[in-house]
Parts: C-alpha cells; sequence; structure tokens
C-alpha cells in the first residue's frame, strides 16, 4: 500500500512503455557532409532548382546568422550543439526526380508511413484528409492534390511552391517571422530544405483537412522545414501536422518556422500533434525541437487558432503565437505538453494585441512525470492602438511523483487602460484521492490515471480535428499511462 | 459476511485502531456511531483499502477472503462499495462514464458481458429517478462543481448502479437538509436486501430515524465499547457518550 507514486506500478509500467515510432528505414539517401558554410547553402538551393531570390534571401540569412548567439534564456538544459556536425541536407534517393505521382514513390517510403499509422494512398481510411509527407529533409508525396486544386487550393512542399508559385513566396515568405527573428528562426532561413505550403483563396472553404507529416529518418541530420500557410480574404483552413523521429542515442536537432497569415475574415486552425523520440528512460538521444510559430492576423475579424499535443522531443522550445493585426481578430493557443523521464519543456505562446478588438485566448495543460521539467512561458502585450483588448490565460499543471517540475512565467504588457486581461493557473499533483476514489469504484490504476489526465486535457483534445483528437488521446496514453491523479 | 477480529491500525505515529472486533452478516444494517476521532472513518477507508494506513495487527474477512490482502479495486470487483464522505471532483472525466468504467470493470470480473452504451444509459436514467437526479447530472464532471448534498445523491446513486454486496458509508449524512436525507436513505433503503450487508458510520441519531439499523456499535477510543439494537443510538442521543466510556474505563 505505498502511497509514493515513484513505486506505483501502473505508473512504471506507464513510463515503462516504448517509442513506437522509433524504427529506421534502410533506404538509399542522398546527404551532404556535415558541416554549414556558404558553399553547402549554395548546394541546397541548387538541389532544390531555386530561383536566385530564394538563394539571396537564404544567404542573407546565414550572414545575419553568423551574428547571433544561441538563446540561453529558457528553463532548459541544452547539451552544446555543434552546427558544423550536423548534416544540413538528407534525400531519400530517387531512381529519377521527384516523384510524379504516389505510384512512384519508392515502395520502402510508403511502408515506412503506413508503419506509423499514415496511409499515403489516397484510397486509404483517412480519406477525406490530404496529406504532405516530409521525409528528412524532402517532400515524398502530397495527396489529394486534383482535388483541392480543383477547389482553387494550393497545397504542395514548399520547394514545389518556390518552383511553382515564386510570387506568392516571395510575398508571404519572412512576412510574421522576420529572418532576422531568433537564432534558430535565421538558422532555417538560411538551410530550410522542404515543408508545407498552402494557399487559399479567397472566399474558399477548404473542402478537407490538411496535414502533413514530418519523419526524421537519416541520422546526425538536422531537420529544417519551412511552413507557410496564407489564407485569403473570407477562407478557411484546418491544417495538421504530425512527427516522429527514430531511436538514436545522440540528440538530433529539429529548427522549424511555421508562417501563417490571415487576411479579412479569413480562419486558419492549426494543430500539431508532436511525437519526436523523447530520448530514452536516462535522457539519452531525443530530438532537441527549437521551433518558431507564429501567425498574423493582418485582416479584419480573422482568426488563428493554435492547438498542440506535445508528447515527444527530449527538449521542445517552442512558443505559437498570434499577431493580432487585424480590428476584431481572434487568436487561440491550445496547449498539452507532455514530459516524462528527462523530457524537458519550455513552450507557450504570445499575443500580441495591436488592432482595436482584438481578442485572445490562452488554455495552457502541463504534464510532468519522472524528472521531467515543463515549463508555461507566456507573454500578452496589449499595444496602445488594441483598444478594448480582451485576453483570458488558463495555466494548469499537472505533476506525477516528486522528481518532477512544473514551473509558469506569464508575462504581461498592457498599455491600454480599455484592455481587460485575466489570468488564472494552478498546479496540482496528481490526487491520491482522485485515485483512490476510482479504484474504489473498480477501475485499474492504469485506466484511472488514463482517464485523470484525459479530464485534465479535455479543454484542449476538444479543439482538435475529430480525426486527430482520437490519435492525441492515445498517443497520451503511451507518453503517461496512469501516471495522472 | 464481513469479519473484523482484533484489527489494530495505525495512521502515521498514530494508533487508532486498537483492537475492533465487528461481524455483520448479509441482509443486515449496522451503524457505528461514536464520538469524534474516535476511528470511524478509518475503519470504512481501511476495509475499501485507502492507502496511508498500516494494519498492525488482526484481520478482516469477506466471504471468507482476506479482505486487507486485496488490492481496492479488486475490493470493489468482488462486491465492497465505499460512499465517500467527501466525493473528490475529477474534472474533465464524465460522471457517467466513471460509473460506465467501473461497472464493467467488476462485470467483467464476475464473468459478465459488459454493458454498451444504450443499456446502461437506461439503467442510470433509471436510478437517477430513484435519486430525484436531474438529466444534468449525465454530462457533467465527476462531482465537479456538485453541492454537497449533490456529491451525496451521487454516491448513492453509484451503489444502486455497482449493487454492491457489502456496502459502507461514511457520513452519508453530513451536509444534508431534511430534504436532502430523506432522499438519500429512501435511496438507501431501496437497497436493503437479504443478500446485501450495509455498515454505515454517523455522528447523529438522526441520519437512523430514517435507515433503521439492526444493529448500532459504538466506536470510542479505537475500539467497539458497547453494541446494541436501535435502542442504544437512542440513548446515546439523550445521554451523549460519557457514560459509555467511564463505563468502559471502570470494566
Amino acid at each position: 500500500m505505498s502511497s509514493n507514486p515513484q513505486t506505483d506500478p501502473a505508473l512504471e509500467a506507464l513510463v515503462g512503455q516504448k517509442y513506437r515510432h522509433g524504427f529506421v528505414t534502410d533506404i538509399e539517401s542522398d546527404t551532404v557532409p556535415p558541416g554549414l558554410d556558404e558553399d553547402v547553402i549554395r548546394l541546397i538551393s541548387r538541389k532544390k532548382s531555386e530561383p536566385e531570390f530564394m538563394l539571396e534571401w537564404r544567404l542573407k540569412s546565414f550572414r545575419h546568422w553568423l551574428t547571433m548567439r544561441e538563446p540561453h534564456w529558457a528553463h532548459l538544459r541544452v547539451a552544446p550543439i555543434d552546427y558544423q556536425g550536423i548534416s544540413y541536407y538528407s534525400a531519400p534517393k530517387s531512381k529519377a526526380n521527384a516523384p510524379k505521382s504516389i505510384e512512384e514513390v519508392d515502395p520502402k517510403l510508403l511502408e515506412t508511413y503506413d508503419k506509423l499509422g499514415i496511409p499515403l494512398h489516397e484510397r486509404a481510411r483517412l480519406a477525406g484528409v490530404a496529406v504532405d509527407a516530409v521525409f528528412d529533409s524532402v517532400s515524398v508525396a502530397t495527396t489529394f492534390k486534383e482535388r483541392l486544386a480543383k477547389a482553387g487550393v494550393i497545397f504542395c512542399s514548399f520547394s514545389e511552391a518556390v518552383r511553382n508559385h515564386p510570387e506568392l513566396i516571395e510575398r508571404y515568405l519572412g512576412s510574421v517571422v522576420a529572418y532576422t527573428d531568433n537564432f534558430f528562426a535565421t538558422l532555417n532561413s538560411a538551410v530550410f530544405s522542404d515543408g508545407s505550403f498552402v494557399y487559399v483563396p479567397k472566399g474558399v472553404r477548404c473542402p478537407m483537412e490538411l496535414s502533413t507529416y514530418f519523419r526524421i529518418n537519416a541520422a546526425n541530420t538536422g531537420q529544417f522545414e519551412r511552413t507557410l500557410i496564407v489564407a485569403d480574404e473570407g477562407s478557411y483552413v484546418s491544417y495538421l501536422e504530425g512527427c516522429t523521429a527514430p531511436m538514436r542515442d545522440e540528440n538530433q536537432l529539429h529548427a522549424a518556422v511555421v508562417e501563417l497569415v490571415a487576411l479579412d475574415n479569413a480562419q486558419i486552425k492549426y494543430s500539431t500533434v508532436q511525437n519526436w523520440y523523447p530520448g530514452d528512460e536516462q535522457g539519452r538521444g531525443g530530438i532537441y525541437n527549437f521551433v518558431t510559430k507564429r501567425g498574423e492576423c493582418r485582416g479584419a475579424n480573422s482568426k488563428i487558432s493554435w492547438t498542440q499535443v506535445e508528447t515527444g522531443s527530449a527538449i521542445t522550445w517552442k512558443y505559437p503565437s498570434c499577431i493580432l493585426t487585424g480590428e476584431n481578430s481572434v487568436g487561440e493557443f491550445y496547449s498539452v505538453a507532455v514530459t516524462n523521464n528527462y523530457q524537458q519543456a519550455d513552450t507557450g505562446t504570445k499575443m500580441i494585441h495591436i488592432g482595436r478588438n482584438t481578442r485572445s485566448t490562452i488554455v495552457s495543460k502541463g504534464i510532468s512525470a519522472g524528472h521531467a521539467q515543463n515549463s508555461y512561458r507566456g507573454l500578452v502585450k496589449i499595444l496602445p492602438s488594441a483598444t478594448n483588448a480582451r485576453n483570458f490565460t488558463q495555466c494548469d499543471s499537472l505533476l506525477m511523483g516528486d522528481q518532477c517540475g512544473a514551473h509558469t512565467f506569464p508575462y504581461m504588457e498592457v498599455r491600454t487602460p480599455t484592455a481587460s486581461v485575466e489570468h488564472e493557473a494552478t498546479t496540482s499533483k496528481i490526487g491520491d484521492d482522485q485515485l483512490f476514489y476510482c479504484l474504489s469504484r473498480g477501475i485499474s490504476e492504469e485506466d484511472a490515471v488514463n482517464m485523470i489526465v484525459n479530464g485534465f486535457c479535455k479543454a484542449v483534445f476538444k479543439e482538435l480535428p475529430m480525426e486527430f483528437a482520437v490519435e492525441a488521446q492515445n498517443l497520451l496514453a503511451v507518453s503517461l499511462e496512469g501516471a495522472v491523479g | 459476511m464481513l469479519k473484523i477480529e482484533n484489527l489494530q491500525v495505525k495512521a502515521g505515529d498514530k494508533q487508532i485502531l486498537k483492537g475492533l472486533n465487528l461481524e455483520v452478516k448479509a441482509g443486515e444494517v449496522h451503524a457505528i456511531m461514536g464520538p469524534n476521532g474516535s476511528g470511524k472513518s478509518t475503519l470504512v477507508q481501511v476495509l475499501a483499502g485507502r492507502e496511508g494506513y498500516e494494519v498492525t495487527g488482526g484481520t478482516a474477512t469477506y466471504n471468507g477472503k482476506d479482505l486487507l490482502a486485496m488490492a481496492p479495486e479488486e475490493r470493489a470487483r468482488e462486491g465492497v462499495f465505499l460512499a465517500f464522505q467527501y466525493p473528490v471532483e475529477i474534472p474533465g472525466v464524465n460522471n457517467v462514464y466513471l460509473l460506465k468504467a467501473g461497472l464493467n470493470a467488476i462485470r467483467k470480473h464476475r464473468g459478465e458481458a459488459e454493458v454498451d452504451a444504450f443499456e446502461f444509459l437506461s439503467l442510470v436514467r433509471e436510478k437517477m429517478k430513484l435519486m430525484q437526479m436531474d438529466e444534468s447530472f449525465l454530462n457533467r464532471g465527476v462531482n465537479e462543481g456538485f453541492s454537497g448534498g449533490e456529491k451525496k445523491r451521487n454516491e448513492i446513486l453509484q451503489m444502486a448502479v455497482l449493487e454492491p454486496a457489502l456496502a459502507l458509508l461514511d457520513e452519508t449524512d453530513s451536509g444534508l437538509d431534511i430534504d436532502a436525507l430523506r432522499v438519500v436513505a429512501n435511496g438507501v433503503n431501496s437497497l436493503r436486501r437479504q443478500d446485501r450487508a450495509i455498515l454505515m458510520v454517523t455522528h447523529y441519531q438522526r441520519l437512523l430515524d430514517y435507515i433503521e439499523p439492526d444493529r448500532v456499535h459504538v466506536l470510542s477510543g479505537g475500539q467497539i465499547l458497547k453494541s446494541g439494537d436501535k435502542s442504544l443510538a437512542l440513548e446515546l442521543e439523550k445521554r451523549g457518550y460519557d457514560w459509555i466510556r467511564q463505563g468502559a474505563a471502570a470494566a
């Protein structure tokens, strides 16, 4: 009858669960040797047959990056990263150039995505969701292209967009996250390899959920993808990204940038299920996930909503943010961040209110188990121009065991007297009382913990598209089974 | 059904139960009364398997099995039910979802088929009528934002659905107004059966006006000092506990 959750057998079983996506695909890759200089950047640009403006932008970014320092303000312990020890480009070797259709994709790659539960065949079970799959540095397949094209929606790999829609890229790339923004975003701007691009034209409601699955496979490579979503006036799009990686003893760097632009009356819903390899029980290996995600509600009455379920990565450093420029625009951030073993997360959001009557909502749920450290860091900034702006913030932390930590760093800058800002925060331990209550009704400890954790996260899960809410719940079970109370 | 012999229990350094003896047979309702801090709640919590107590001696046998050796969820599946004095809130977990999970775990243990959502819902609706609970309870989180009275009703609703063989009621009457008390008591009375035993812990004679016990025990200083029929409760109401304590000290 031990009351110490550290020795709780259900918790042990939960923690002991193995990462399910840790396999390596044995596939021939075209990988450039480790190291970073202007030649490597030229090589990446050449491999992608990019127009001149793109190369110039990359070089400009790289030169700026050389003047920058790695940030260390987050509540994280990060082992030194050798930026010259990383390979900045790895692509599955294909017989010809890029595959023109699904049928031309290497069957081994298709198998990989099947293993991950992401069938790429358009006839497959996940019908109704268009998928772009990014394997190491390149996009290997985008499904449902034709149906989307009929609606006028452009959904393709970033490389394709650079070649086929250079005017859109030139106009919007870096318009939300400038190439000078921060160390990791600047590095990404210099070396980004691929990612997804979405453009939804005026008045179009995207006929299906769009999603991208990112997979790091090759060893010693970094993944630097870039996503750009532009929702033109009066349009709507819901987009989901998922991420996995093999189990490796060394840390791998993932530094992505996501930019969202919502024009007048447009809505973007962006959901993430992040399950990069978190490292083993001793904290060896795992992905360093240093990501810059930002959306701008540029138009009046526009809305950007971020929902994230973060269960993976050794270290997570990300703050999906909204710049609320347009009048009456709305920003939302719903987050579940789970850390176990020696995982660390410093995550949250920034809501920058510029336009009048702008509103933002932040709901953050942090769950810590094992020796993990979980921090919420959020900024609510209301400029003098944002009269009648409103924000509501709720941050809840759940601790399992007594070796982990939860931290909250809320920052508020309110520069107009008409603004209203509310902040609520709670920290609770997985309650022995809650657990015992469930047990006394005949429910097993494992089911009870699951139930309690899922209840804790409910406010966030209900924001996920239906198809992925179940996936998120299962992920949570794998990451923590039975550890909440 | 339940036989407790010389039970000794510690919480931290404090010896709370000091050799308690009690036997409850199927079909009987027993009431345990006693002053604050006498160990009443400890007794039912230990019987239900709550952590944080150390059994330092004695036995508790339930249908011939060593109750104290069983995990709390095993006890529940074998038919032991505890109605909590302070039912805990579990935010975001649906009240009915938890109850269904419990019922199905118990049914599975008995080798019975799990009930599906439809069967379950009609069962719960029927029991909710008994407890005069309105439909909104179906959609609320476990005890989330419930008033004290609602929480107690919800406990008896769970008892009605799970149909335990041995029900332990921990101060089910505390915090109830007279109308709520009547509803809760009616609920409990409707669950009295020849094959079911009920052990209730209470401070007040008032509850026993509504749920008539077969036996009344006085627990004080970690032991049962006196047992009798329902007239003992009336006498306690009149004279308090001191005369029993003094009698025990003299003996």
